[in-house]
């Protein structure tokens, strides 16, 4: 897609997300989905001869960035980069509505009494958005399985910012639909699900410095808006610049998958998920900040990005884990293979 | 939306990718450089652009073509894209080469006189720019003007046929080698209701009569500052560069280029390459393989920023913001760089040590870090234009 497309996909996430924007809950936004559905955001890269809209990892980034920018409470990345490829990947057809992912090492997988398909019993833990989809693919080992959430007994949790992330308890449950899928999936997972959340992180800083930089214009102390207060415009500058270096790893990260496929961007997503991280705990801090007590509340909507910061950070492999891979990696090429490996070019 | 609702700009261009067209330029540069070093030419240093003056250097990489890339080839340069250079550059910096003869004249001088010089300026500039043999000094601070730019007190008074400057430039890295320099100076009365005005940039033979260059040393005892003074020194119409009065608006045209590029996140590099030579994956513990990581993953982005801002400049832009932005996070890493790495190994910084060795390294970087952080433009400055782009003044 040319830089121009990007930017007019860019812009009418933009619209989507923010027109849907309201800090008066925290559950799925069903009217949302169904403009995501409408505008065919919601599988935007899974191929058009599967249902998706074909899109690449750039435009999901454009996408992705303007969905945490507006604390979107809908599961893009779960439906999207995870469900949808996975279970088109491993040959089933991905159903309609909103879907989850994820990988489960602890599932007891016996054939089906009835013959196709498996009884599966164990718990699927913290599953992103669980009691808000139809069903969720799951990655048992080079497995893969289409787990109906109703017939799953339900145990309701949330992450900090109160997106829900719940256990899936399943009890000798029938699931109709398992492929296996070529190995490399296995190592592609959480390499599109670290982007993902980078990408939102991306976003979420975005949000939040956007709000901080319009509370100080507005704010009045000493008698004048406290954007006027040079401590203010240094601290805000530090935290501007954190959003462009989300923005700039995360959408770089993005093209190197467009280029190079996942496996061979994971240095590439490692250094974005491990920076975007670190710009999220620094814009988390600078617009609290800036924001006073008031930001400290329920009462503004602030928290909406900041603990979706705080909580996405350390989902999909903190800064320490992503930070430690690339640290491997280094050692594994030394001095003479670093400056290769930052470039991308041996 | 609701009232909270707020949109920000984007400080940073969107991602580039390089063109096909420069990955056989990088091998090139690559094997060149392999060359020099199994040759012993040069070790690697700390900080090179400021303390690594070799003009034999300079000119083997002219001979290749590698300097005034972007110059068009009427004037001596090889009219390449802005990307072309930037990967000859980032080549050059992270191998830690001795790049200062050459490298105001490159980044900056060119591109000014494209922009600003008249035809004869270019005639008799930019082709010993291209064949590195004409090196350029930067002639902006003065001892009462650093940060406050538009407080320049030095002073050219019309005479006939041209201009009769007095003043004093300070910090003029390299002025004792260098040929000439761009010097911004007062060529009319202070206006209090417009600080801009008045200001114009005049190309000062620094072999002149009048000129006195009297070095002032660095933290290392080393010399590559100078204090210019001028004391009735003649400049010829010929040599104002674009008009008079519009000095305020060059320099800011400048100062994209002067800030723009990766020897504002690279000057430490190679102490990052001399301690990977110090250890091995045994010696480094899990919390210690982390702090590299992060190290690495943080060089990377800023390596993506840098390469956003020159495809910007490629593209005809100038991008001083965002130019602004990754100046200030590429200096205060380049700093971080030192501390992380005297934590990663117990090898206390050597002055004396061996050139390109670890130790040695670590003492330059330490010396000149203090630096990175001030010079063409202090990052306070730098947050200030940032604020600016945010919207706060």
């Amino acid at each position: 897609m040319s830089s121009e497309m990007s930017s007019e996909l860019r812009e009418m996430a933009e619209s989507v997300f923010g027109d849907a924007w309201d800090s008066s809950t925290d559950a799925f936004d069903a009217k949302l989905w169904e403009s995501v559905e409408q505008t065919g955001l919601a599988r935007l890269t899974l191929p058009e001869e599967a249902g998706g809209s074909g899109g690449t990892m750039s435009d999901a980034a454009a996408v992705l960035i303007a969905a945490g920018q507006f604390a979107a409470r809908v599961p893009l990345v779960e439906t999207d980069l995870l469900a949808a490829w996975l279970l088109h990947a491993a040959g089933i057809e991905v159903p309609s509505g909103p879907l989850s992912a994820t990988v489960a090492g602890n599932l007891t997988i016996q054939p089906a009494a009835g013959g196709a398909g498996a009884d599966v019993s164990g718990t699927l833990r913290r599953v992103p958005w669980g009691r808000a989809v139809s069903a969720v693919a799951v990655l048992a080992g080079e497995q893969v399985l289409l787990v109906e959430t109703a017939g799953a007994g339900v145990e309701e949790g949330t992450n900090l910012a109160e997106e829900p992330r719940d256990d899936l308890v399943l009890n000798e449950l029938t699931v109709r639909h398992v492929a296996a899928v070529p190995s490399v999936a296995v190592v592609e997972f959480p390499l599109r699900a670290a982007l993902g959340r980078a990408l939102l992180l991306a976003g979420a800083a975005r949000g939040a410095v956007a709000m901080a930089v319009k509370y100080a214009t507005e704010r009045v102390q000493f008698g004048r808006p406290i954007a006027k207060l040079q401590a203010i415009q240094q601290t805000l500058a530090l935290a501007g610049a954190e959003v462009a270096a989300a923005a700039a790893a995360t959408e770089a990260a993005a093209r190197e998958v467009d280029k190079h496929g996942f496996a061979e961007a994971s240095f590439a997503i490692a250094a974005a998920k491990a920076r975007a991280g670190e710009a999220a705990g620094q814009v988390a801090r600078i617009t609290h900040q800036v924001h006073g007590a008031i930001g400290f509340t329920r009462e503004h909507d602030l928290r909406l990005v900041t603990t979706r910061l705080w909580a996405w950070r350390d989902e999909d492999g903190s800064e320490a884990y992503w930070n430690d891979r690339v640290g491997a990696r280094v050692l594994e090429v030394g001095a003479e293979g670093l400056w290769p490996l930052l470039t991308g070019t041996p | 939306m609701t009232d909270t609702m707020a949109t920000l700009p984007d400080l940073v261009p969107p991602p580039v990718e390089l063109p096909e067209r420069v990955a056989a330029l990088r091998s090139e540069v690559r094997a060149f450089l392999a060359e020099e070093r199994a040759a012993g030419a040069w070790r690697p240093r700390a900080d090179t652009w400021l303390s690594g003056w070799d003009e034999r250097f300079t000119k083997e990489l002219a001979r290749r073509g590698w300097l005034g890339m972007t110059i068009p080839t009427e004037y001596g340069g090889h009219g390449r894209g802005a990307l072309d250079r930037y990967v000859v550059t980032e080549e050059l910096l992270a191998a830690g080469a001795p790049v200062a003869a050459h490298w105001v004249a490159d980044r900056q001088i060119g591109p000014s006189l494209m922009r600003f010089g008249t035809e004869e300026q270019r005639q008799r500039f930019l082709p010993g720019i291209a064949a590195g043999e004409v090196y350029f000094g930067i002639g902006m601070s003065e001892p009462d003007s650093g940060s406050d730019l538009a407080s320049v007190r030095s002073k050219a008074d019309r005479v006939d046929g041209g201009w009769e400057l007095t003043g004093t430039k300070v910090w003029t890295s390299g002025a004792h080698h260098a040929h000439a320099f761009f010097a911004l100076v007062r060529t009319s009365p202070k206006d209090d209701t417009n600080r801009h005005a008045g200001l114009s940039q005049l190309i000062v033979d620094l072999k002149a009569p009048g000129v006195t260059i009297r070095p002032i040393p660095l933290l290392t005892g080393a010399h590559h500052f100078n204090e210019v003074v001028f004391d009735k020194v003649f400049i010829p119409d010929s040599m104002v560069l674009g008009e008079i009065g519009q000095g305020w608006h060059q320099v800011t045209s400048e100062l994209a280029f002067e800030r723009s590029g990766p020897e504002r996140y690279l000057s430490t590099f190679p102490l990052l390459v001399a301690l990977l030579g110090e250890v091995s994956a045994q010696e480094l513990d899990a919390g210690r393989r982390r702090d590299l990581g992060g190290l690495v993953s943080r060089y990377w982005t800023l390596r993506r920023m840098s390469l956003a801002i020159a495809g910007a400049l490629e593209a005809g832009k100038a991008p001083e913001l965002a130019a602004a932005v990754v100046k200030d996070l590429g200096t205060r890493f380049e700093n971080e760089v030192i501390d992380a790495a005297r934590l990663l190994v117990s090898i206390p910084p050597d002055p004396a040590g061996e050139q390109g060795g670890f130790a040695r390294l670590l003492a330059d970087a330490v010396l000149h870090a203090p630096g990175f952080t001030l010079r063409g433009g202090t990052n306070e400055i730098l947050r200030g234009i940032v604020a600016r782009g945010l919207g706060l003044r």
